[in-house]
C-alpha cells in the first residue's frame, strides 16, 4: 500500500481527532473561566483576607496593587491565564511558596497512587463485566449486579474504617496510615500502598465492572454474534475474539470515567490515611483559603479529566474499522 | 398512583428491592421522627468512658466526649437525609427547567445552555464542590445550594435528551399546531412523561448528594459544629479510628445503608418497569 493510501485511509479518523483535540482545548478554556469567575473574581477580597481586620485601608490598597486585584476582572483572568500555562499558578498564600513547587511535590504521590489503583482495578472490573455478561440474566449476574451496586454506593471513609479495623486494627498487617519512607523496600512501598489503593480499588472495580458488563451485553445483541454462533464459534472465542474488539469504544470510554473517578475518591482516601498528595493539598487550600493554590489543583483534575476523556476518544475513534475509507 | 396500587408494586419487587424499600423507609421515619426520640440530648456528655463499646445504656456506645452515639445519629440523619432531599429536588427542578427551556425555547439558548452544560459536567463533581466551598464557605443555606448546584449538569443532560425526544413526537407537533404556547408544551405536554424515566436518575442523584455531603462533612468542609451530619459523625470520632470504636463505624454503615438502599431499589422498580 503506498503512502498516499495510508493517509487517505486515516484522513478520515485523524480529522475526528483534531476535531476532539480542539472541543477539549475549548472546553479547558471555558473550564478555567468558570474557575477563575468562582474562586478569584466572586468572593470577597484576598488582600483585606491576609492583612486581617487590622489592616489600614492604605496598606490594603497597597496590597491590592501589587497583587494585581486593582486591574479589572479580564485582566485578572488573562495574567493569571498565561501563568498557568506557563507553568506559573502564582505564589500560594498560606505557604509563602511559589504554587508550582508544592504542586510538583505533590503530584508524583497522586498519580502513584491513581496508577496503582488503576492497575489492581482493571483485572476485577473485567472479570465482573464479561463474567456478569455471559451469566446475562441467570444467578451468578444478579449475585454481582447486587454486589456492584452495593459496592458503588459506599462513602470511602466506610471502606477505609472497615479496612483499618481489618488490617491494621485486628490482623495488625499493615500500618493505619500511608507513610512511605524515603527509598522504600519493596516490602515497605506494598504494605504504604495497600489501604489506599484498595479502598479506591473498590469503587471502581464496581463502577467500571457495570459499565463493562453494559457494553459486552450491547454488543452481544448484534446480529453478528448470532451470526458467530451459528457458525459455531465457541463462547470464549466469541468474547475475546469477536465482542470485545467491538466494545472496545465504549470500554475505553468507561475506563477514562472511572479513572476520574479514582481523583474524586483519592480526596477522600488521602485525607483518611494522611496521604500526601494533590488531592490533599487542594483540602487543606480550601481550607485555608489559599485561592491560587486551590485553582491550579483544580485546573490539574480537570485537565487530566478532559485528557483522559480525549484518549478514550481517540482510542474508540482509531479502533473504529468503520471511519477508515479505502 | 393509588395506595393499594403502591403497595401491589412494593410485594411485586424482588428481595433485593424490598431490602432497599425497608431501608429507605427506615431512613425516611428516622429523619422525620429521630431527633424527638433521642435517648439523651445530642449534646450532652452522659458517660464518664469515651468511645465506650455498645452496652443497654448506649446502644451504640459513646463518642470522643463520652456522648450517646445513638442520640447524636437520630439528630444527625434528619441533617443527611432532609439536606440531601431539599438539594436533589433544586438540583432535579433547576436541571429538568433548563432542559425544557433548551428544548422548547429558541435553538440558540439550546446552544448555549447545552455548551454551558458540557463545560460544567466536565469539572468533576468533587472539585467542582471544593471549589465553590472554597469561595462561598459552608452555611447550612450555601451547602445546600453547593451539592444541589454540582448535580444541576447531569439531571440537565439527561433530561434534555429525554425532552429533545418528547419534543419531536406527534402530540407535541399536534398541541404546537393548536396554538399552545411554550410554556404549556413544556409543563403540560412535555413534563409529565419525562417523570418516569427520570425516577432512576433523580435516585442516583440523590445517592451521589449523600455522598458528597457526607463526604464534605467529613473533610470539616460540609456541616459545622454544633449541627452534625452523619459525615462529621464519623470526622469528630475519627480519632477513634485505632481502637475500632463503634462511634465512627455505626454512622459510617448508616450512611452506606442509606445510599444502598436508594441503589437496590431504583436497580429493582426500574427492571420491573421494564418487564
Amino acid at each position: 500500500m503506498s503512502a498516499a493510501a495510508v493517509s487517505s485511509r486515516w484522513r478520515g479518523p485523524l480529522r475526528l481527532i483534531a476535531r476532539r483535540i480542539g472541543l477539549a482545548l475549548l472546553t479547558l478554556l471555558l473550564v478555567s473561566m468558570v474557575i477563575f469567575t468562582i474562586s478569584g473574581l466572586l468572593p470577597g477580597d484576598a488582600a483585606q483576607e491576609v492583612l486581617g481586620q487590622t489592616a489600614t485601608p492604605e496598606q490594603v490598597a497597597a496590597l491590592r496593587h501589587e497583587m494585581g486585584l486593582d486591574q479589572p476582572g479580564p485582566v485578572r483572568y488573562v495574567r493569571w491565564l498565561q501563568g498557568m500555562m506557563v507553568g506559573d499558578p502564582g505564589q500560594s498564600l498560606v505557604a509563602n511558596k511559589p504554587v508550582a513547587d508544592i504542586i510538583s511535590e505533590r503530584l508524583p504521590n497522586t498519580l502513584t497512587l491513581a496508577a496503582l489503583s488503576a492497575l489492581v482495578s482493571l483485572p476485577f472490573a473485567f472479570l465482573i463485566g464479561i463474567a456478569s455478561a455471559i451469566a446475562r440474566g441467570r444467578k451468578l449476574d444478579r449475585a454481582l449486579n447486587i454486589l456492584t451496586l452495593s459496592m458503588v454506593a459506599l462513602p470511602e471513609f466506610l471502606v477505609a474504617t472497615i479496612a483499618v479495623l481489618i488490617f491494621a486494627v485486628e490482623l495488625l498487617w499493615l500500618p493505619s496510615i500511608a507513610l512511605v519512607p524515603q527509598d522504600p523496600s519493596f516490602g515497605q512501598f506494598v504494605r504504604a500502598y495497600a489501604m489506599p489503593v484498595m479502598v479506591l480499588a473498590v469503587g471502581v472495580v464496581a463502577q467500571l465492572g457495570r459499565m463493562i458488563r453494559a457494553a459486552i451485553i450491547a454488543e452481544l445483541d448484534r446480529p453478528y454474534v448470532e451470526m458467530a454462533r451459528l457458525k459455531g464459534v465457541s463462547q470464549n472465542r466469541l468474547i475475546v475474539r469477536h465482542v470485545l474488539p467491538n466494545a472496545v469504544g465504549p470500554i475505553v470510554n468507561a475506563m477514562a470515567l472511572s479513572l476520574s473517578y479514582l481523583f474524586g475518591g483519592a480526596i477522600i482516601v488521602e485525607t483518611i490515611f494522611s496521604y500526601p498528595g494533590l488531592a490533599s493539598l487542594m483540602v487543606n487550600a480550601v481550607t485555608s483559603r489559599d485561592m491560587p493554590l486551590l485553582q491550579a489543583c483544580a485546573m490539574i483534575f480537570c485537565a487530566t479529566y478532559l485528557l483522559l476523556v480525549l484518549i478514550a476518544d481517540t482510542i474508540a475513534i482509531l479502533a473504529n474499522p468503520r471511519l477508515r475509507q479505502g | 398512583m393509588k395506595p393499594h396500587n403502591l403497595l401491589r408494586r412494593a410485594r411485586a419487587l424482588p428481595p433485593s428491592g424490598k431490602i432497599g424499600l425497608a431501608l429507605v423507609t427506615f431512613w425516611i421515619i428516622a429523619a422525620i421522627v429521630g431527633p424527638f426520640v433521642t435517648p439523651y440530648p445530642p449534646g450532652s456528655f452522659v458517660s464518664e468512658e469515651v468511645f465506650a463499646g455498645a452496652s443497654s445504656r448506649f446502644w451504640f456506645g459513646s463518642d470522643y466526649l463520652g456522648r450517646d452515639v445513638l442520640s447524636r445519629l437520630l439528630t444527625g440523619a434528619r441533617f443527611t437525609v432532609g439536606l440531601s432531599a431539599i438539594a436533589v429536588t433544586l438540583a432535579v427542578a433547576a436541571g429538568t427547567g433548563l432542559a425544557l427551556t433548551a428544548a422548547v425555547g429558541p435553538r440558540w439558548l439550546d446552544e448555549l445552555l447545552s455548551r454551558a452544560m458540557d463545560t460544567l459536567i466536565s469539572i468533576p463533581s468533587k472539585i467542582f464542590a471544593l471549589v465553590l466551598v472554597a469561595a462561598f464557605g459552608s452555611s447550612l443555606v450555601l451547602l445546600t445550594l453547593i451539592v444541589s448546584i454540582t448535580y444541576v449538569p447531569g439531571n440537565f443532560r439527561i433530561a434534555r435528551s429525554l425532552a429533545v425526544g418528547l419534543a419531536r413526537l406527534d402530540y407535541v407537533e399536534v398541541a404546537r399546531a393548536r396554538g399552545e404556547g411554550r410554556l404549556h408544551i413544556a409543563l403540560v405536554e412535555m413534563l409529565p412523561n419525562m417523570i418516569r424515566p427520570l425516577f432512576a436518575d433523580i435516585g442516583l442523584r440523590f445517592v451521589f448528594i449523600v455522598l458528597l455531603l457526607s463526604g464534605l462533612s467529613f473533610l470539616g468542609l460540609g456541616l459545622q459544629p454544633p449541627d452534625a451530619d452523619l459525615g462529621s459523625l464519623v470526622r469528630e470520632n475519627v480519632s477513634g479510628l485505632g481502637e475500632g470504636a463503634l462511634a465512627i463505624l455505626v454512622p459510617a454503615t448508616a450512611i452506606a445503608s442509606l445510599t444502598v438502599g436508594v441503589n437496590l431499589l431504583i436497580d429493582a422498580a426500574t427492571q420491573g418497569g421494564k418487564g
